[in-house]
């Protein structure tokens, strides 16, 4: 394997292009996604190798082109199509929802619906509440969609992949802040060594990012690279925290949680999407089921439950950041019972 | 128009066996729900959306079709079905839950899926458009020349669905036809009450494609513009709007009182019948010869009794089978 270091969205192109080099029925299709390359990089380069009939871009109907991309996955292609932010979901939720997750099931599972929905997910860019979003949770609720969401280029690059040769409907959220882009702030942590080979990442498998014995912090995405910040931290103060990255939540490793949970015995779960019904709500959740022996009560942090604020102060304080998920550790271990945050 | 007698005795066949097909399963809907009107009960449970008078649509435009070729319906199929070829026995069988049925009763009569004839369903309004225009483009790239035909009532051309649909058809030169079958009401609310503009079919002037209105739901005067349709759809000029007058004989739903259709308007409508006026035609035209309407009358029936006995005798899934075919 080769070793070489590329930013994430270097990484999902890749894997695009090596697909679409080997499956003349894979194509991209999406607003921005030709000569822009993708306004977050998703398809950089695309359009110079494969043209406009395999690189298209689309008006602003999302209603139409991911229905399109429904009735192209179930006619014999494999599109991948781009819903540019995720928050862009109330237009094309029936497509997205009651097309492309059903039809499989409506058809008794005589058609599938081999198709990758993408999108860019996350905040702390000053953009409100329009365009910040995860969303993750929302539709990982919904069944009928695998849900993933990589953390870094490596599992981007591997995880893109998998979606492309899943015969199922996948939706592939990816965070703004991890992309590596050229004009707002990154998280070095995302940008990895990839192979050059064409490879695939599982899904349903925790991605283990720190081993640790005194506690299991549980996330995804940008807030996987927060949590490391937190337990470098708290290692520092003699307390060693375990960091799964659970990287797709549909299909979701509960195996995987629930084997560290049992080791460690304390669960601290870390989310940027909503924090009411979401992914923080369904691990804590599992583990309760499992009756796991616990050293002390769980506790999550998350987004507050309020639309997402455009002032930085007021963006900053709402998302989750290292401070707050050391603290929810620190209490974590003096066993104090959960306080109410904002 | 370049029909051979066949498909012009098909056309008819089909049409007949869509009526009696509509008017049994309006009889079989309403057993175990009398006295008291319970949507849940009875041999077929929930939503009943019956097409009888809106056949002209269903054929007009199918008798042009291939199995390959894809159709997408919307809430109102059964006419669509039948006309596109789709197994009326699966079919009958998914209508009343069975195991036997097309998807094994996962999808009923609003979701139905036959992959043989290339046919789907969707009971969201205007969202079959943009999985039509995808199957069009399919063809396109595959070097096909399949094309695709979305249904939709009148009252789905207000929906953004059908707006984006038609002008990314349009954009990319797509082999799509988008028939409207307008039978004036959407539920309740009359096409003049909310469709602005005189006629739906001038729409298309808009995306600059054809747009044909046929008027008083004659068979005859669709098969010859959906011919053309069809060609211009199979030589990659693009799609093609077509609006139908059409005429609803029954509720929206079943159990539908209907307070809402002014008096005499369903008599009035069922005096200008279509099935007969093309049987008339073809007699005219002496493609129907003596007892050629009779026999294919019969057959009609015949495909339909046998595809509502196989439904009866087929066998529920059991309860479990709800866990299976989320994802393939």
């Amino acid at each position: 394997m080769s070793e070489r270091r590329l930013t994430m969205a270097k990484a999902m192109v890749e894997a695009i292009a090596q697909e679409m080099r080997d499956d003349e029925r894979v194509f991209v299709m999406g607003e921005d996604v030709g000569p822009y390359g993708g306004i977050f990089d998703s398809t950089q380069g695309l359009l110079d190798e494969f043209g406009t009939e395999r690189i298209r871009d689309t008006p602003i109907s999302e209603t139409s082109f991911i229905g399109a991309g429904v009735g192209a996955a179930m006619s014999g292609m494999r599109p991948i199509v781009e819903l540019m932010f995720v928050d862009f979901f109330g237009v094309c939720m029936d497509a997205i929802y009651n097309l492309s997750a059903k039809n499989t099931y409506f058809s008794g599972g005589n058609w599938s619906v081999p198709m990758v929905i993408m999108t860019a997910t996350g905040g702390g860019y000053s953009d409100a509440g329009q365009h910040s979003q995860c969303l993750h949770a929302t539709f990982a609720h919904l069944p009928g969609m695998k849900v993933v969401h990589p953390s870094n280029a490596y599992d981007a690059k591997g995880m893109m992949t998998t979606a492309i040769r899943d015969d199922n409907p996948v939706f592939y959220m990816f965070h703004k802040g991890l992309q590596g882009l050229g004009w707002m702030w990154n998280v070095p942590g995302a940008t990895t060594n990839v192979p050059k080979e064409p490879y695939t990442v599982p899904f349903g498998e925790v991605g283990v990012r720190r081993e640790g014995s005194d506690l299991t912090i549980v996330t995804l995405g940008l807030m996987v690279h927060r949590s490391l910040d937190a337990a470098k931290k708290l290692s520092e103060e003699g307390i060693e925290a375990e960091v799964l990255d659970l990287r797709t939540l549909v299909p979701l490793d509960r195996e995987g949680v629930l084997r560290s949970v049992e080791k460690t015995g304390r669960l601290l779960v870390v989310d940027e999407d909503y924090k009411s019904y979401g992914v923080t709500a369904e691990i804590i959740a599992t583990v309760a089921e499992a009756g796991t022996t616990m050293h002390a009560p769980p506790k999550r942090v998350a987004y507050p439950d309020i639309p997402i604020p455009f002032s930085r102060p007021l963006e900053q304080f709402a998302l989750p950041d290292a401070d707050d998920i050391a603290s929810a550790a620190h209490n974590l271990m003096k066993g104090a019972p959960s306080t109410v945050t904002a | 128009m370049n029909l051979s007698e066949d498909r012009l005795k098909w056309a008819y066949r089909a049409m007949v066996t869509a009526r009696i097909y509509e008017e049994t399963i309006a009889e079989i809907y309403m057993e175990g729900k009398t006295p008291k009107f319970d949507i849940a009960a009875g041999t077929i449970p929930g939503e009943m959306h019956l097409a009888a008078g809106q056949e002209p649509c269903a054929v007009g435009v199918c008798a042009y079709l291939r199995d390959s070729d894809a159709v997408t319906a919307p809430h109102r199929p059964h006419h669509v079905a039948i006309a596109k070829g789709v197994d009326l026995r699966k079919m009958t069988a998914e209508i009343f839950g069975k195991k036997t049925g097309l998807s094994h009763g996962k999808g009923g009569h609003m979701h139905l899926f036959d992959r043989d004839v290339n046919f789907t369903c969707s009971g969201i309004v205007a969202q079959g458009c943009g999985p039509a225009v995808g199957a069009a483009l399919s063809a396109k790239m595959q070097g096909r020349d399949d094309i695709a035909v979305s249904y939709v009532g009148e009252g789905a051309v207000n929906q953004g669905g059908f707006h984006e649909s038609v002008n990314l058809a349009a954009l990319w030169d797509l082999g799509v036809i988008f028939v409207v079958e307008d039978n004036d009401w959407a539920i309740s609310v009359h096409r003049k009450d909310a469709a602005a503009g005189p006629r739906i079919a001038d729409r298309a002037a808009g995306y600059g494609i054809p747009g044909v209105y046929i008027e008083d739901n004659d068979t005859v005067a669709l098969l010859k513009a959906a011919e053309e349709a069809v060609d211009r759809a199979r030589r990659g000029d693009g799609p093609t709007i077509i609006q139908v007058e059409t005429y609803r004989y029954m509720g929206h739903f079943q159990g539908d009182a209907e307070g809402y259709r002014p008096d005499g308007e369903k008599e009035a409508l069922k005096e200008r019948d279509p099935i007969p006026r093309f049987k008339q035609y073809l007699v005219d035209e002496g493609v129907l010869a003596n007892g050629d309407a009779e026999k294919l009358e019969a057959e009609a029936q015949e495909t339909v009794d046998d595809a509502i006995a196989f439904a009866r005798e087929s066998e529920f899934p059991e309860p479990e089978d709800a866990l299976t075919h989320v994802f393939v």
